[in-house]
């Protein structure tokens, strides 16, 4: 079976964000691989140990993406693809992702590609659907479980609390939700393999790709804070005072009830 | 001038949801003076035209085939694009829910377009219509506008304020029957597990219990408070960790994002990754046992104290509040 994983480098959950000249500071800020496609690597590498095949990892972005695209190979995946955009793309969007990634893939033999399905910083969650009806092949979002059997598929996938079981079949994309599955952590011998496995790196002209194909078609004019939030009341006294003063405060001053 | 905008109406269990009446409410602001113009998707839907209208939308095309009626990616997108390509629309407007999430990208890429996804907020400013959307999950907000092509934006909901109910605005509804192709998709079952009845993600009050709540039964009065409320149960990353309840409840930079008016944060520490999933909400109460926790940094009110004690207090209190309303 040949697997794809579409990957993201993004900042750590935990860093508090800053901006400096307009845009969100990156100096000193810790990066990981998208919590989601972290998910996505793991099913993809264990739909490989149940069915045979391979696992690539595709990431667009800078050469810095060469970090997490091999602590995805350390976590087991065979082989990694960077496209690199930086010297090309200025201001890219979901559309020229979406559009690299389609063009990278087009004339590959693909039985399925997995990604997350919603990179924690950007938080649009549109690429993965995009790349699936750029190729022809049907998707399914916010899966929580996968089974392969032969060609057919059959997929749970989570709508705002409930879950839908859906039947499908290969070649397919999916896009992984929280509880798909428990990612591991590399392990040493992981991480030593990982160093001599193959991540080709290529740009724009690799592709065929001219920059105009792939201008972005929104724009950001502005990246702000939110206002920072005053510290509010603790209330004080007796519990059962509290209780009381608090549902009067949110009925008559906050009007929320 | 002005453009025509299409809105697609989502319909849940055979009502619209009220995210579809915030979308024609931005659909208007799309639309410059130019038409606005629902879409229902569905096997019998035209019934529901009339109450699009009654929120500002000036017709309504209802496609119907017994195969789009369920929702999925291929039979939406054929029914959508079919009018699309009648209509040749200058913007669409979509609710950014789990359909819109899963639909708009497969539109945006048969349209060769850009999309503006989960925007809270749109307004004319400079000549140009600029959409405000959260990034980082809300630790950040970017303003963004299209640079080419149709004005294409899903819309969180609970942020926009739909137009006011009126039955005396008319409009014609009228169908357009396609020819649905195959199905690539298909759906064998719907396991029902948010009972509770509220979305998460549309209510208006969310109590959410953290690793404070202590095991899956130190849910309940947290789900009564919610209940009295009309609201719906959330919770930190920890107490899912622990398996106090279903991932699907969430909040925090992996999970849902919630915008509500009042959120009840009940023995949750208060992490960076759970507050960029809530501390965009109107209004934050803290209650938790710890008066040093992070959550009280962005709570409006707090009550240092035992959850176990304060929610069911709180509960009643709110029971004689409804009582006097």
């Amino acid at each position: 079976m040949n697997i794809y994983v579409l990957m993201k480098r993004t900042f750590d959950t935990e860093e508090k964000i800053t901006i400096s000249g307009g845009k969100i500071n990156e100096d000193g800020a810790e990066f990981i691989i998208n919590p989601y496609d972290e998910y996505a690597i793991e099913e993809a590498i264990q739909v490989r140990d149940a069915n045979g095949g391979e696992v690539t990892v595709l990431s667009v972005g800078t050469d810095e993406a060469e970090k997490q695209l091999r602590t995805a190979l350390a976590m087991g995946a065979d082989k990694a693809v960077l496209i690199n955009i930086e010297e090309d793309v200025e201001g890219g969007d979901q559309f020229t992702t979406a559009k690299v990634i389609s063009q990278y893939l087009k004339d590959k033999d693909v039985d399925l590609i997995l990604a997350g399905n919603v990179a924690i910083d950007g938080g649009s969650g549109q690429v993965g659907p995009r790349v699936a009806d750029a190729l022809d092949i049907p998707y399914v979002t916010t899966i929580t479980k996968l089974e392969i059997n032969g060609s057919s598929v059959t997929v749970t996938r989570d709508v705002e609390g409930d879950s839908e079981v859906i039947e499908t079949s290969l070649p397919l994309l999916v896009t992984a939700q929280q509880g798909l599955n428990e990612p591991r952590y590399p392990s040493l011998p992981g991480i030593m393999k990982a160093k001599k496995k193959p991540l080709d790196e290529l740009e724009l002209d690799d592709l065929d790709l001219e920059e105009d194909e792939v201008e972005a078609k929104t724009k950001t004019i502005e990246i702000y804070l939110p206002p920072k939030k005053e510290a509010g009341k603790v209330l004080e006294g007796e519990l059962e005072a509290q209780v009381k003063e608090l549902v009067s405060l949110l009925h008559s001053e906050a009007k929320v009830v | 001038m002005g453009r025509k905008v299409l809105v697609l109406g989502e319909i849940r269990e055979g009502s619209l949801r009220n995210v579809s009446f915030e979308a024609v409410a931005a659909a208007r602001t799309v639309a410059e003076g130019g038409e606005v113009v629902g879409v229902l998707i569905g096997d019998s839907v035209s019934a529901l035209g009339q109450e699009l209208i009654s929120y500002g939308a000036e017709r309504v095309i209802a496609v119907e085939n017994e195969k789009l009626a369920q929702y999925t990616p291929d039979g939406y997108s054929q029914a959508l694009m079919s009018v699309i390509k009648e209509e040749k629309p200058g913007g669409l407007i979509i609710g950014h829910t789990a359909l819109g999430k899963d639909l708009s990208p497969k539109i945006a890429s048969k349209l060769n377009s850009g999309l503006i996804s989960d925007a809270v907020q749109v307004e004319e400013a400079g000549g140009n219509l600029v959409f405000t959307r959260p990034i980082y999950s809300g630790k950040a907000f970017e303003k963004k506008i299209v640079s080419e092509g149709i004005i294409f934006a899903t819309i969180r909901p609970n942020n926009i304020a739909s137009l006011e109910k009126d039955e005396n605005r008319t409009g014609d509804v009228s169908t357009l029957s396609v020819d649905i192709k195959d199905l690539r998709t298909v759906i064998k079952e719907v396991v029902r597990k948010a009972t509770e009845g509220v979305d998460l993600s549309e209510a208006k009050v969310v109590v959410s219990g953290g690793r404070g709540v202590r095991s899956e039964e130190g849910f309940e009065p947290l789900k009564e408070l919610a209940s009295v409320l009309g609201g719906a149960v959330g919770a930190s990353r920890g107490a899912c960790d622990a398996d106090y309840c279903d991932y699907s409840l969430q909040i925090g930079q992996t999970g849902k994002v919630v915008t509500p008016d009042l959120y009840i944060a009940c023995g949750i520490s208060g992490a960076i990754q759970h507050l960029a999933g809530m501390s965009n909400s109107k209004v934050i109460v803290a209650i938790n046992k710890d008066p040093e926790a992070n959550i009280f940094k962005v709570a409006d009110y707090g009550i240092v104290g035992d959850l176990f004690e304060v929610v069911p207090m709180l509960t009643e209190e709110f029971k004689k509040l409804k009582v006097h309303q």
